[in-house]
């Protein structure tokens, strides 16, 4: 329970500061003013300044918006397509669909989502949309296996024998009676794969591959850094503790309502 | 364990050609030709098309595909456009540096984890223990390419024990190792706290079941029972993850290559993707996916061999 308050807690400072950026942000980000570059956190800049003279704190609220965006449209591509394969398979156990689904799987599962992410950059070019769906593909896999895994014990149940003897067919079944039942258990993987997913965008964005400039991302903010780093490293560390703290409080989020949801996963894992 | 190897021999070579087609395919539909970007926006159209005719670019797609796979099958995986030399042989080079950082790398999280997660599993609940899960919380949500450079600022810039990047070749094999020291632990942190919590979790399943019970009452100690019974039997979960971090390790050796400045084949893939050496990038990327499934196909094989009773299963 105090990992969940824990959790929510610091997952929500940073989802109000991505969202209040569209607003307001204590200094404009796409004004540069080289005369102030790299000054160190003082009452005017919390966090100091970069090596354009932009306010870092403006850039990380910013910059949360794109990690935030970027993780949560891969995890609803991983799900939206990810759990109506994992239904499917479940409900056509040892058919050619369940080996073709489980099978292709295996092979994105072969693919490491940084390689993914390199094949389409290579083809589309840099962007932060090519960054979700790299790390949206990755994520399908995830979510149908763990889908499957979890519909697979439900359909021995007796509920689901007693709504097929009431002549429902199985996408009915599965949408009625299996879906809300692994429900908990997509919630929790969702909120793992989120946080996943902000790691992702920044070792995307970090190696060029994800959001472009002048869109700030935390990412990008570590990369310009790199060789700042001698001479103000004040410029490396709050970003880095920005994507740390977000993901940090989506694991304690994650971790914390597995417990509050457990008495039901123990059953399904 | 014959018939469960061949089953999965076979299942093996579909995802190596369907890995092959898909890589293929990608490659084929990014815009640009190569011939014209390697001789410049001057070149006169014939000699772009004598050049496309070199490159074998005029072939047909099956035919191209035919050549790329039964070249690889003899270590002969094209000629680079930019480098001009045969691709087989960069990235042997390259590899030199990635495949023994990825290997340290996982050398390391198995060194740091299993001590760590056994201390956490036979002292549950006490501070070691909360102290190794809040650890390792922190390093599961650590980006590894930031943790390299605080190490970079703490060890190279101001205590100065280390360079902060670069490498010095083989032939000096203490400073090559030394140069990988940095990227290597940055590589394995964050995995060895999630392989140490896979490991303090398996080994309590384990430490509950019935047969340990049974151990203690035939007068085993609980220490004798943990490394003669329980710990072998929590090595399956702990076999999974450690193969699927192999992958990690290699792709993210990729990243922290990138840090250090270390010329491996990350660096090698950005430059080819960046100056549209198709072939490259075409390569490396096979490569990596091929490492990857040979590991799965390997760490399949040795749970068939530990636990018998998943050769019925596929």
């Amino acid at each position: 329970m105090r990992n969940l308050t824990f959790g929510l807690i610091l997952t929500t400072i940073f989802a109000i500061g991505a969202l209040v950026s569209f607003a307001w942000t204590p200094y404009d980000v796409t004004v540069l003013e080289i005369a102030n570059k790299l000054k160190p956190p003082t009452a005017a800049h919390w966090f100091g300044t970069d090596h354009f003279g932009r306010d870092i704190f403006s850039m990380i609220m910013v910059g949360a918006r794109t990690s935030i965006a970027v993780a949560i449209v891969a995890v609803v591509i991983g799900m939206g397509l990810g759990v109506p394969l994992g239904l499917a398979a479940a409900a056509r156990k040892g058919s050619l669909l369940d080996e073709v689904i489980m099978r292709g799987n295996d092979l994105i599962f072969a693919f490491p989502s940084l390689l993914i992410a390199i094949l389409i950059t290579a083809i589309f070019g840099p962007s932060a949309v090519n960054a979700i769906i790299a790390i949206g593909i990755f994520n399908i896999p995830v979510f149908a296996r763990l889908t499957r895994g979890a519909a697979l014990s439900l359909w021995t149940r007796d509920y689901v024998l007693a709504a097929r003897v009431a002549g429902k067919g199985a996408t009915r079944i599965s949408v009625e009676h299996i879906l809300p039942n692994v429900a908990n258990l997509l919630i929790v993987q969702g909120t793992i794969q989120f946080s996943l997913g902000i790691l992702a965008e920044a070792a995307l964005s970090y190696v060029g591959l994800g959001a472009q400039p002048p869109t700030p991302s935390w990412g990008r903010m570590l990369a310009d850094a790199q060789t700042l780093i001698a001479l103000a490293p004040h410029v490396a560390l709050f970003p880095g503790f920005a994507i740390l703290l977000t993901v940090l409080g989506l694991n304690l989020a994650g971790d914390g309502l597995r417990d509050v949801l457990d008495p039901k996963l123990r059953v399904l894992r | 364990m014959l018939r469960y190897a061949l089953k999965r021999l076979g299942s093996l070579a579909i995802s190596l050609i369907v890995a092959s087609l898909v890589i293929f395919a990608c490659i084929e539909v990014i815009p640009g030709d190569p011939a014209s970007f390697m001789l410049g926006i001057n070149a006169q159209p014939d000699t772009v098309a004598a050049l496309r005719e070199e490159l074998g670019l005029n072939a047909s797609l099956a035919t191209r595909y035919l050549s790329w796979v039964t070249g690889m099958l003899s270590g002969d995986f094209g000629t680079s456009y930019t480098y001009r030399s045969p691709v087989a042989e960069i990235i042997g080079d390259r590899l030199w540096i990635s495949l023994p950082l990825a290997l340290i790398a996982l050398g390391l999280t198995v060194l740091i984890a299993f001590p760590v997660g056994i201390l956490a599993a036979t002292k549950r609940g006490s501070w070691a223990d909360m102290s190794v899960m809040g650890a390792t919380q922190l390093g599961i949500a650590i980006p590894n390419f930031w943790f390299a450079m605080l190490m970079v600022l703490l060890f190279s810039i101001n205590l100065r024990w280390f360079s902060a990047g670069g490498f010095p070749g083989w032939e000096n094999p203490l400073a090559a190792l030394k140069a990988l020291t940095l990227p290597a632990i940055a590589l394995a942190l964050p995995q060895a706290s999630i392989l140490a919590r896979v490991m303090r979790s398996a080994l309590l399943d384990t430490l509950s079941e019935d047969y340990i019970r049974t151990c203690r009452a035939k007068g085993l100690t609980q220490r004798q029972a943990l490394w003669r019974h329980a710990l072998r039997n929590a090595m399956i979960p702990v076999l999974t993850i450690i193969g699927l971090q192999f992958s990690f390790l290699l792709a993210g050796a990729i990243i922290i290559e990138n840090v250090f400045y270390l010329p491996g084949l990350g660096r090698l893939v950005f430059q080819a993707i960046s100056q549209r050496d198709l072939i490259m990038v075409e390569s490396v990327v096979f490569l990596l996916v091929f490492a990857v499934i040979m590991v799965n196909f390997a760490v399949d094989l040795a749970y068939a061999w530990v636990d018998p009773r998943l050769r019925g299963r596929s």
